[in-house]
């Protein structure tokens, strides 16, 4: 039995404030850092980012000489350079759900939950958080690819500069594709609340759906494809895609970016909504 | 100071809690008991602002929870359920703690270092042992140094170190004047540490009372045990007694209800009949508790459960 009398309490709080956006950003910074998965999942992307590129230039301009015309007509160095994204975006797209579903997974949201009860703020630092440390990351790596492509393909004189037509664009519109990419596995992965579904969700959207309209007819599926999430984002990391079949680069992406809107707002709508 | 009024929670068909209604005061121990599902743990969910009540209002200290602007320095939560990250150390779950209410470092390893877990605070939380993560969730409770710490079913499964561990810290959390809810499927260790009792069963309240009254109400209809090598002729002489019931289990020994222990003593002399024990047993809490909660208890064997018979504390008065 407590022999405490029930006077006024003898504690008070000592130390900290109050719950501030910009705190529970600090905690998400915290959170995602102190995690194993987060930095294999962003090393893989960097390698893939670089990696990629690289292994393919060389393996390409070793080849050169027995390359046919054709081909060469069509070689792109700034698609090469920036194509370790098709790599990458799988590490962040996962990540992204992992960023949420893992802490439905563990219990950890109710932690969350607890300090922050509001809620939202931890869906928007997370946001914040893991977009910066994506696009930060991934400028860097696509930089890096891009100009060691440029200096592999050099030789045989098809490199571009980084002030060629659509180069620029191409290189930092790779990093805001995967991105925003990042940031529609997180919404996917707060809507979903588990990893299972969260990355069936990501992969069915994103790689299995553009299979499924390969099934209709040509005339629909022609008319569906550009409205494809990844159709529709890969516009931006592209020096190419200026072909009926794709919409225009900007365009695509925000089509990409209403996607990942829409998403973020359901999800957001359901964290507040229901029991933790 | 938490306040809950008519609340209802349903999860589909199902009723967790039910028009319940009660207040934990500051500065005692509450206990809240109650068989297992019987809407405890959905109860302190819906204080946390986990779950939403289906009906009814809970406030913490006047306000709703999720309207708080400091929620861990009003209260320090520890769920049975973990609410950890496995992959991330003890350290970096209590910094991602504290960042959010702006708490530094510093009172992160005062934490660490009052759970007693200094040495493994750098290793992944996956791989502590039950007792570890009890502590860990602990220090999340007491983190922001919060008046009111609540504690869902702290000493499951738990080692006797570690309850003894638990018990030494619920005394010292009394002892400076925090308000402590603590939630607990076993009276016995209510009767340890707290003073008030919240009791439910089915997610409805059954008793609103303290230990003591508790206690005195099972006491009521007590029980005296009498051993006497005249047991027989004693035995006969009670049983004329207006109200009064005698078991005798052996052969020496009566165990009387229905008068109180001196008026045996004082029948004992009349007939001149020696007494070797004059003993009023208490009831066990654990007793009350059984008798309060036997027809709420969900999900039951076959037979009633076990009364006290084999796991009874005897006080004499």
């Amino acid at each position: 039995m407590s022999t405490a009398a029930p006077t006024a309490p003898a504690v008070v709080a000592r130390t900290g404030g109050r719950v501030t956006q910009a705190n529970v950003v600090r905690s998400e910074w915290t959170k995602l850092w102190s995690l194993r998965s987060t930095r294999w999942s962003l090393a893989v992307a960097v390698v893939a980012m670089i990696g990629l590129a690289v292994g393919i230039s060389a393996v390409q301009m070793s080849r050169w000489a027995s390359t046919s015309a054709q081909d060469k007509a069509v070689y792109d160095s700034i698609d090469v350079g920036v194509g370790g994204y098709h790599l990458a975006q799988l590490a962040i797209g996962v990540l992204g759900v992992l960023a949420i579903s893992g802490e439905y997974a563990t219990g950890m949201i109710r932690s969350s939950f607890m300090a922050v009860p509001k809620r939202l703020p931890v869906l928007w630092a997370k946001l914040a958080v893991y977009c910066s440390v994506v696009f930060a990351l991934m400028l860097v790596a696509t930089f890096v690819a891009f100009f060691a492509t440029q200096a592999i393909v050099a030789g045989h004189h098809v490199q571009h500069g980084i002030g060629d037509p659509h180069a620029l664009r191409a290189v930092v519109g790779t990093a805001l594709f995967l991105t925003v990419l990042g940031a529609l596995g997180l919404g996917l992965g707060a809507l979903v609340r588990n990893t299972a579904g969260g990355i069936a969700a990501f992969v069915g959207l994103l790689f299995v759906l553009p299979g499924i309209t390969a099934l209709l007819p040509h005339s629909t599926a022609d008319a569906v494809n550009p409205y494809l999430p990844l159709n529709a984002g890969f516009t931006i990391t592209t020096s190419t895609f200026e072909d009926s079949h794709h919409l225009s680069t900007f365009g695509g992406f925000a089509v990409f970016c209403a996607y990942t809107l829409i998403v973020i707002v359901v999800a957001s709508v359901r964290l507040v909504r229901r029991d933790a | 100071m938490i306040e809950i009024e008519h609340v209802t929670k349903r999860y589909g068909e199902k009723v967790a809690v039910d028009d319940l209604s009660f207040v934990v005061r500051p500065g005692i121990v509450t206990g809240f008991l109650g068989p297992n599902g019987a809407g405890k743990s959905t109860t302190m969910r819906m204080i946390l602002g986990l779950d939403e009540p289906t009906t009814g209002t809970v406030r913490v200290n006047g306000r709703a929870y999720r309207d708080l602007e400091a929620p861990l320095h009003e209260i320090g939560a520890m769920l049975e359920a973990r609410a950890i990250h496995t992959g991330r150390s003890a350290f970096h779950h209590l910094l991602a703690m504290a960042q959010t209410h702006g708490i530094g470092r510093a009172r992160v390893d005062e934490v660490i270092d009052l759970v007693g877990l200094g040495s493994v605070a750098r290793k992944r939380a996956g791989g502590f042992s039950m007792g570890m993560g009890q502590r860990l969730g602990i220090a999340s409770a007491l983190l922001a140094d919060p008046r009111t710490v609540i504690l869902d079913e702290p000493v499951n499964g738990l080692d006797p170190e570690g309850i003894l561990w638990i018990r030494n810290l619920l005394k010292r959390l009394a002892a400076e004047g925090r308000t402590v809810f603590l939630s607990s499927h076993l009276m016995s260790e209510m009767a340890l540490t707290a003073e008030h009792l919240i009791i439910v069963g089915r997610g409805r309240l059954i008793a609103d009372t303290t230990v003591e009254e508790v206690v005195a109400q099972a006491s009521a209809d007590g029980v005296v045990r009498v051993r006497s090598p005249a047991a027989a002729s004693l035995r006969d002489t009670l049983v004329g007694q207006a109200g009064v019931t005698v078991a005798s289990p052996e052969r020496d020994l009566l165990e009387v209800r229905g008068v109180a222990a001196g008026r045996i003593g004082e029948l004992a002399a009349l007939q001149g009949v020696a007494l070797y024990e004059l003993t009023p047993v208490r009831a066990s809490l654990e007793d009350a508790y059984m008798r309060l909660t036997g027809d709420a208890v969900e999900y039951r064997t076959g037979e009633r459960p076990a009364t006290a018979v084999d796991a009874r504390v005897e006080v004499a008065a």
